[in-house]
């Protein structure tokens, strides 16, 4: 896909798959907006093939629509049409819409119901677009950034929406700036880069990359002379040492299950009370800034 | 979640119905906002009640009783303030606002939307001629001449809402939603001066059949004729060639977002 000059989305070659949860994960301009308006037929993909429930997005986009759901980032709505009125009218486009009062209780809207678009919250016109993306009941919906915004009370509660809508059978593909989301609810996630996939797989597999465990010990007296070149050798080949300073340390290293096992006989053998210990592995938020040398999103 | 509440169960609903919810929405929508409240009824009744008063002052040389020619051309003037003028600003509003587009994401093909957006129109023009044509009434107009002008009444607004409906959305397709409404009430003031919606084309000397191939003109024209009793061919015949350039040159320009 390419705008004037500029290629927005390149080679792009993903797969989702039934049921599950897709997260679309990439810094501003990595081409997630463009992804899915390809998948939801708004656009025309300039190259290859897209097909969403087996059809083709622009061509088919009468058979689609009434399958799937869409969450626009923004906007759309009438500036007067009341909250309500609006996921009823939308309710009754569909041949079987879900229970508005329902999903107006869920999505925490029933207080602004009667209150109109334009004089909504940010976050409630967000939840609002999530209401009317599920309220004609689709077998897919693309969310675009749903929590965008939101306060983290609400944020937990779209989240515990989304896993609901997978438990009954939804596929849900959804763009997403924070990485917390993308490990919390995804089963698969895709990191865009400048247009183009730079990874893919289950939070675990990603985060799995290279299996390093980064220990840290912090104590109050200082380690005994020779005790921490001990704890590299019990730990075995592969083990890094930093000394941060004479009262932490910080070891990386291949990891299993019984690492924590021998640092804790290692403490025991030499007398060491540790202040704090933490076994930490890379999260999504480590292999993100490592595939787009990003320092944010 | 025992319930499956989000089980899938897609589909679109009966066109039918569709088009009478997108209706009802935008009819509802349009007479809830106060300015295009005043453009609907409150400024046609002003200028049929101030019109009256002046052409009686003046002098017109009218062909009849004053409100015998004032109150078709109001009609005249009402079709024209709902189908391009308020029409224009609202689709304006919405490409601007993303409405259309977030429509575009429910199973609602264009075509039903469009007819939903004509729809809404009649229904307004219906409130606007009961409340327009009763204040007509009020000031004695006689009304339109039996039932054959109640019908050709009904033809001459449908001729003219097709023919502005499209060249309000040609505006509206075209321009961003500020510069819409800037025209639209622009293009409508110079109309309701000088295109002889309000006052007969006979009243402009030699520019009155320049007047008669405007749409204003040969809905003014037409409405008057109807509510005479007589068919004005020639002017539905100006609308209907209005209605189809205006639909035309929109489906080529009209852009969605």
């Amino acid at each position: 896909m390419r705008y004037g000059d500029t290629v927005a989305v390149d080679g792009l070659s993903l797969t989702v798959e039934r049921g599950t949860i897709t997260a679309v994960l990439g810094p501003n301009g990595a081409g997630k907006t463009t992804t899915l308006e390809t998948c939801e037929g708004y656009r025309r993909a300039q190259g290859g093939t897209v097909r969403v429930l087996g059809l083709d997005p622009v061509r088919q986009r009468g058979e689609l629509l009434p399958r799937i759901g869409v969450m626009l980032q923004s906007g759309g709505a009438w500036s007067g049409a009341r909250a309500d009125e609006m996921l009823r009218h939308f309710a009754r486009l569909h041949a079987r819409p879900q229970d508005v009062g329902l999903l107006m209780e869920r999505l925490a809207l029933h207080e602004c119901g009667r209150t109109p678009y334009r004089r909504l919250s940010g976050g409630q016109q967000q939840r609002l677009g999530l209401a009317l993306a599920l309220v004609g009941r689709p077998e897919l919906v693309f969310v675009d950034e749903p929590t965008a915004g939101m306060d983290p009370q609400i944020r937990r509660a779209v989240w515990e929406l989304l896993e609901e809508l997978r438990a009954d059978g939804v596929t849900v593909v959804l763009t997403t700036h924070y990485l917390e989301e993308a490990e919390r609810l995804a089963d698969r996630v895709h990191i865009l880069d400048r247009g183009r996939l730079v990874a893919s797989g289950t939070p675990l597999e990603l985060t799995r990359g290279g299996t390093v465990a980064t220990i840290r010990i912090v104590v109050t007296q200082p380690f005994p002379a020779g005790a921490p070149e001990e704890l590299v050798r019990a730990l075995g080949d592969g083990t890094e040492l930093t000394v941060l300073d004479p009262l932490s340390l910080q070891l990386s290293g291949p990891a299993d299950s019984t690492t924590l096992a021998t640092v804790a006989a290692w403490c025991a053998s030499h007398d060491v009370l540790p202040e704090s210990l933490s076994l930490g592995q890379r999260n999504l938020e480590d292999v993100f800034l490592e595939l787009t040398g990003r320092e944010s999103l | 979640m025992t319930a499956h509440t989000f089980a899938p169960a897609p589909g679109a609903a009966p066109v039918a119905r569709q088009l009478l919810t997108q209706a009802g929405m935008e009819a509802r929508l349009m007479l809830r906002n106060g300015e295009q409240l005043l453009l609907a009824v409150v400024i046609p009744v002003i200028v049929l009640v101030g019109s009256v008063r002046g052409v009686e002052r003046v002098g017109f040389d009218l062909d009849g009783r004053p409100i015998d020619v004032l109150a078709p051309g109001v009609l005249a003037l009402a079709v024209m303030s709902t189908a391009f003028t308020s029409l224009a600003i609202a689709t304006g509003f919405e490409r601007r606002y993303g409405v259309l587009k977030r429509l575009g994401t429910a199973p609602l093909s264009r075509a039903t939307l469009l007819g939903g957006k004509v729809l809404a129109l009649l229904l307004v023009e219906i409130f606007q001629f009961v409340v327009i044509g009763g204040v007509g009434l009020a000031l004695g107009w006689s009304g339109p001449s039996g039932a054959g002008g109640l019908v050709l009444l009904v033809l001459a607004a449908l001729a003219g809402t097709a023919a502005f409906a499209s060249l309000g959305m040609l505006l509206a397709g075209s321009l961003r939603a500020e510069a819409t409404l800037a025209a639209a009430n622009l293009v409508y003031l110079l109309l309701l001066a000088g295109g002889a919606v309000i006052l007969p084309a006979s009243l402009y000397g030699g520019l009155g059949d320049v007047v008669r191939w405007l749409p204003s003109g040969a809905l003014g024209e037409a409405v008057r004729s109807a509510c005479d009793g007589a068919l004005a061919v020639r002017d539905l015949l100006v609308l209907v060639a209005w209605a189809v350039a205006g639909s035309a040159l929109t489906a080529r320009t009209f852009k969605w977002e």
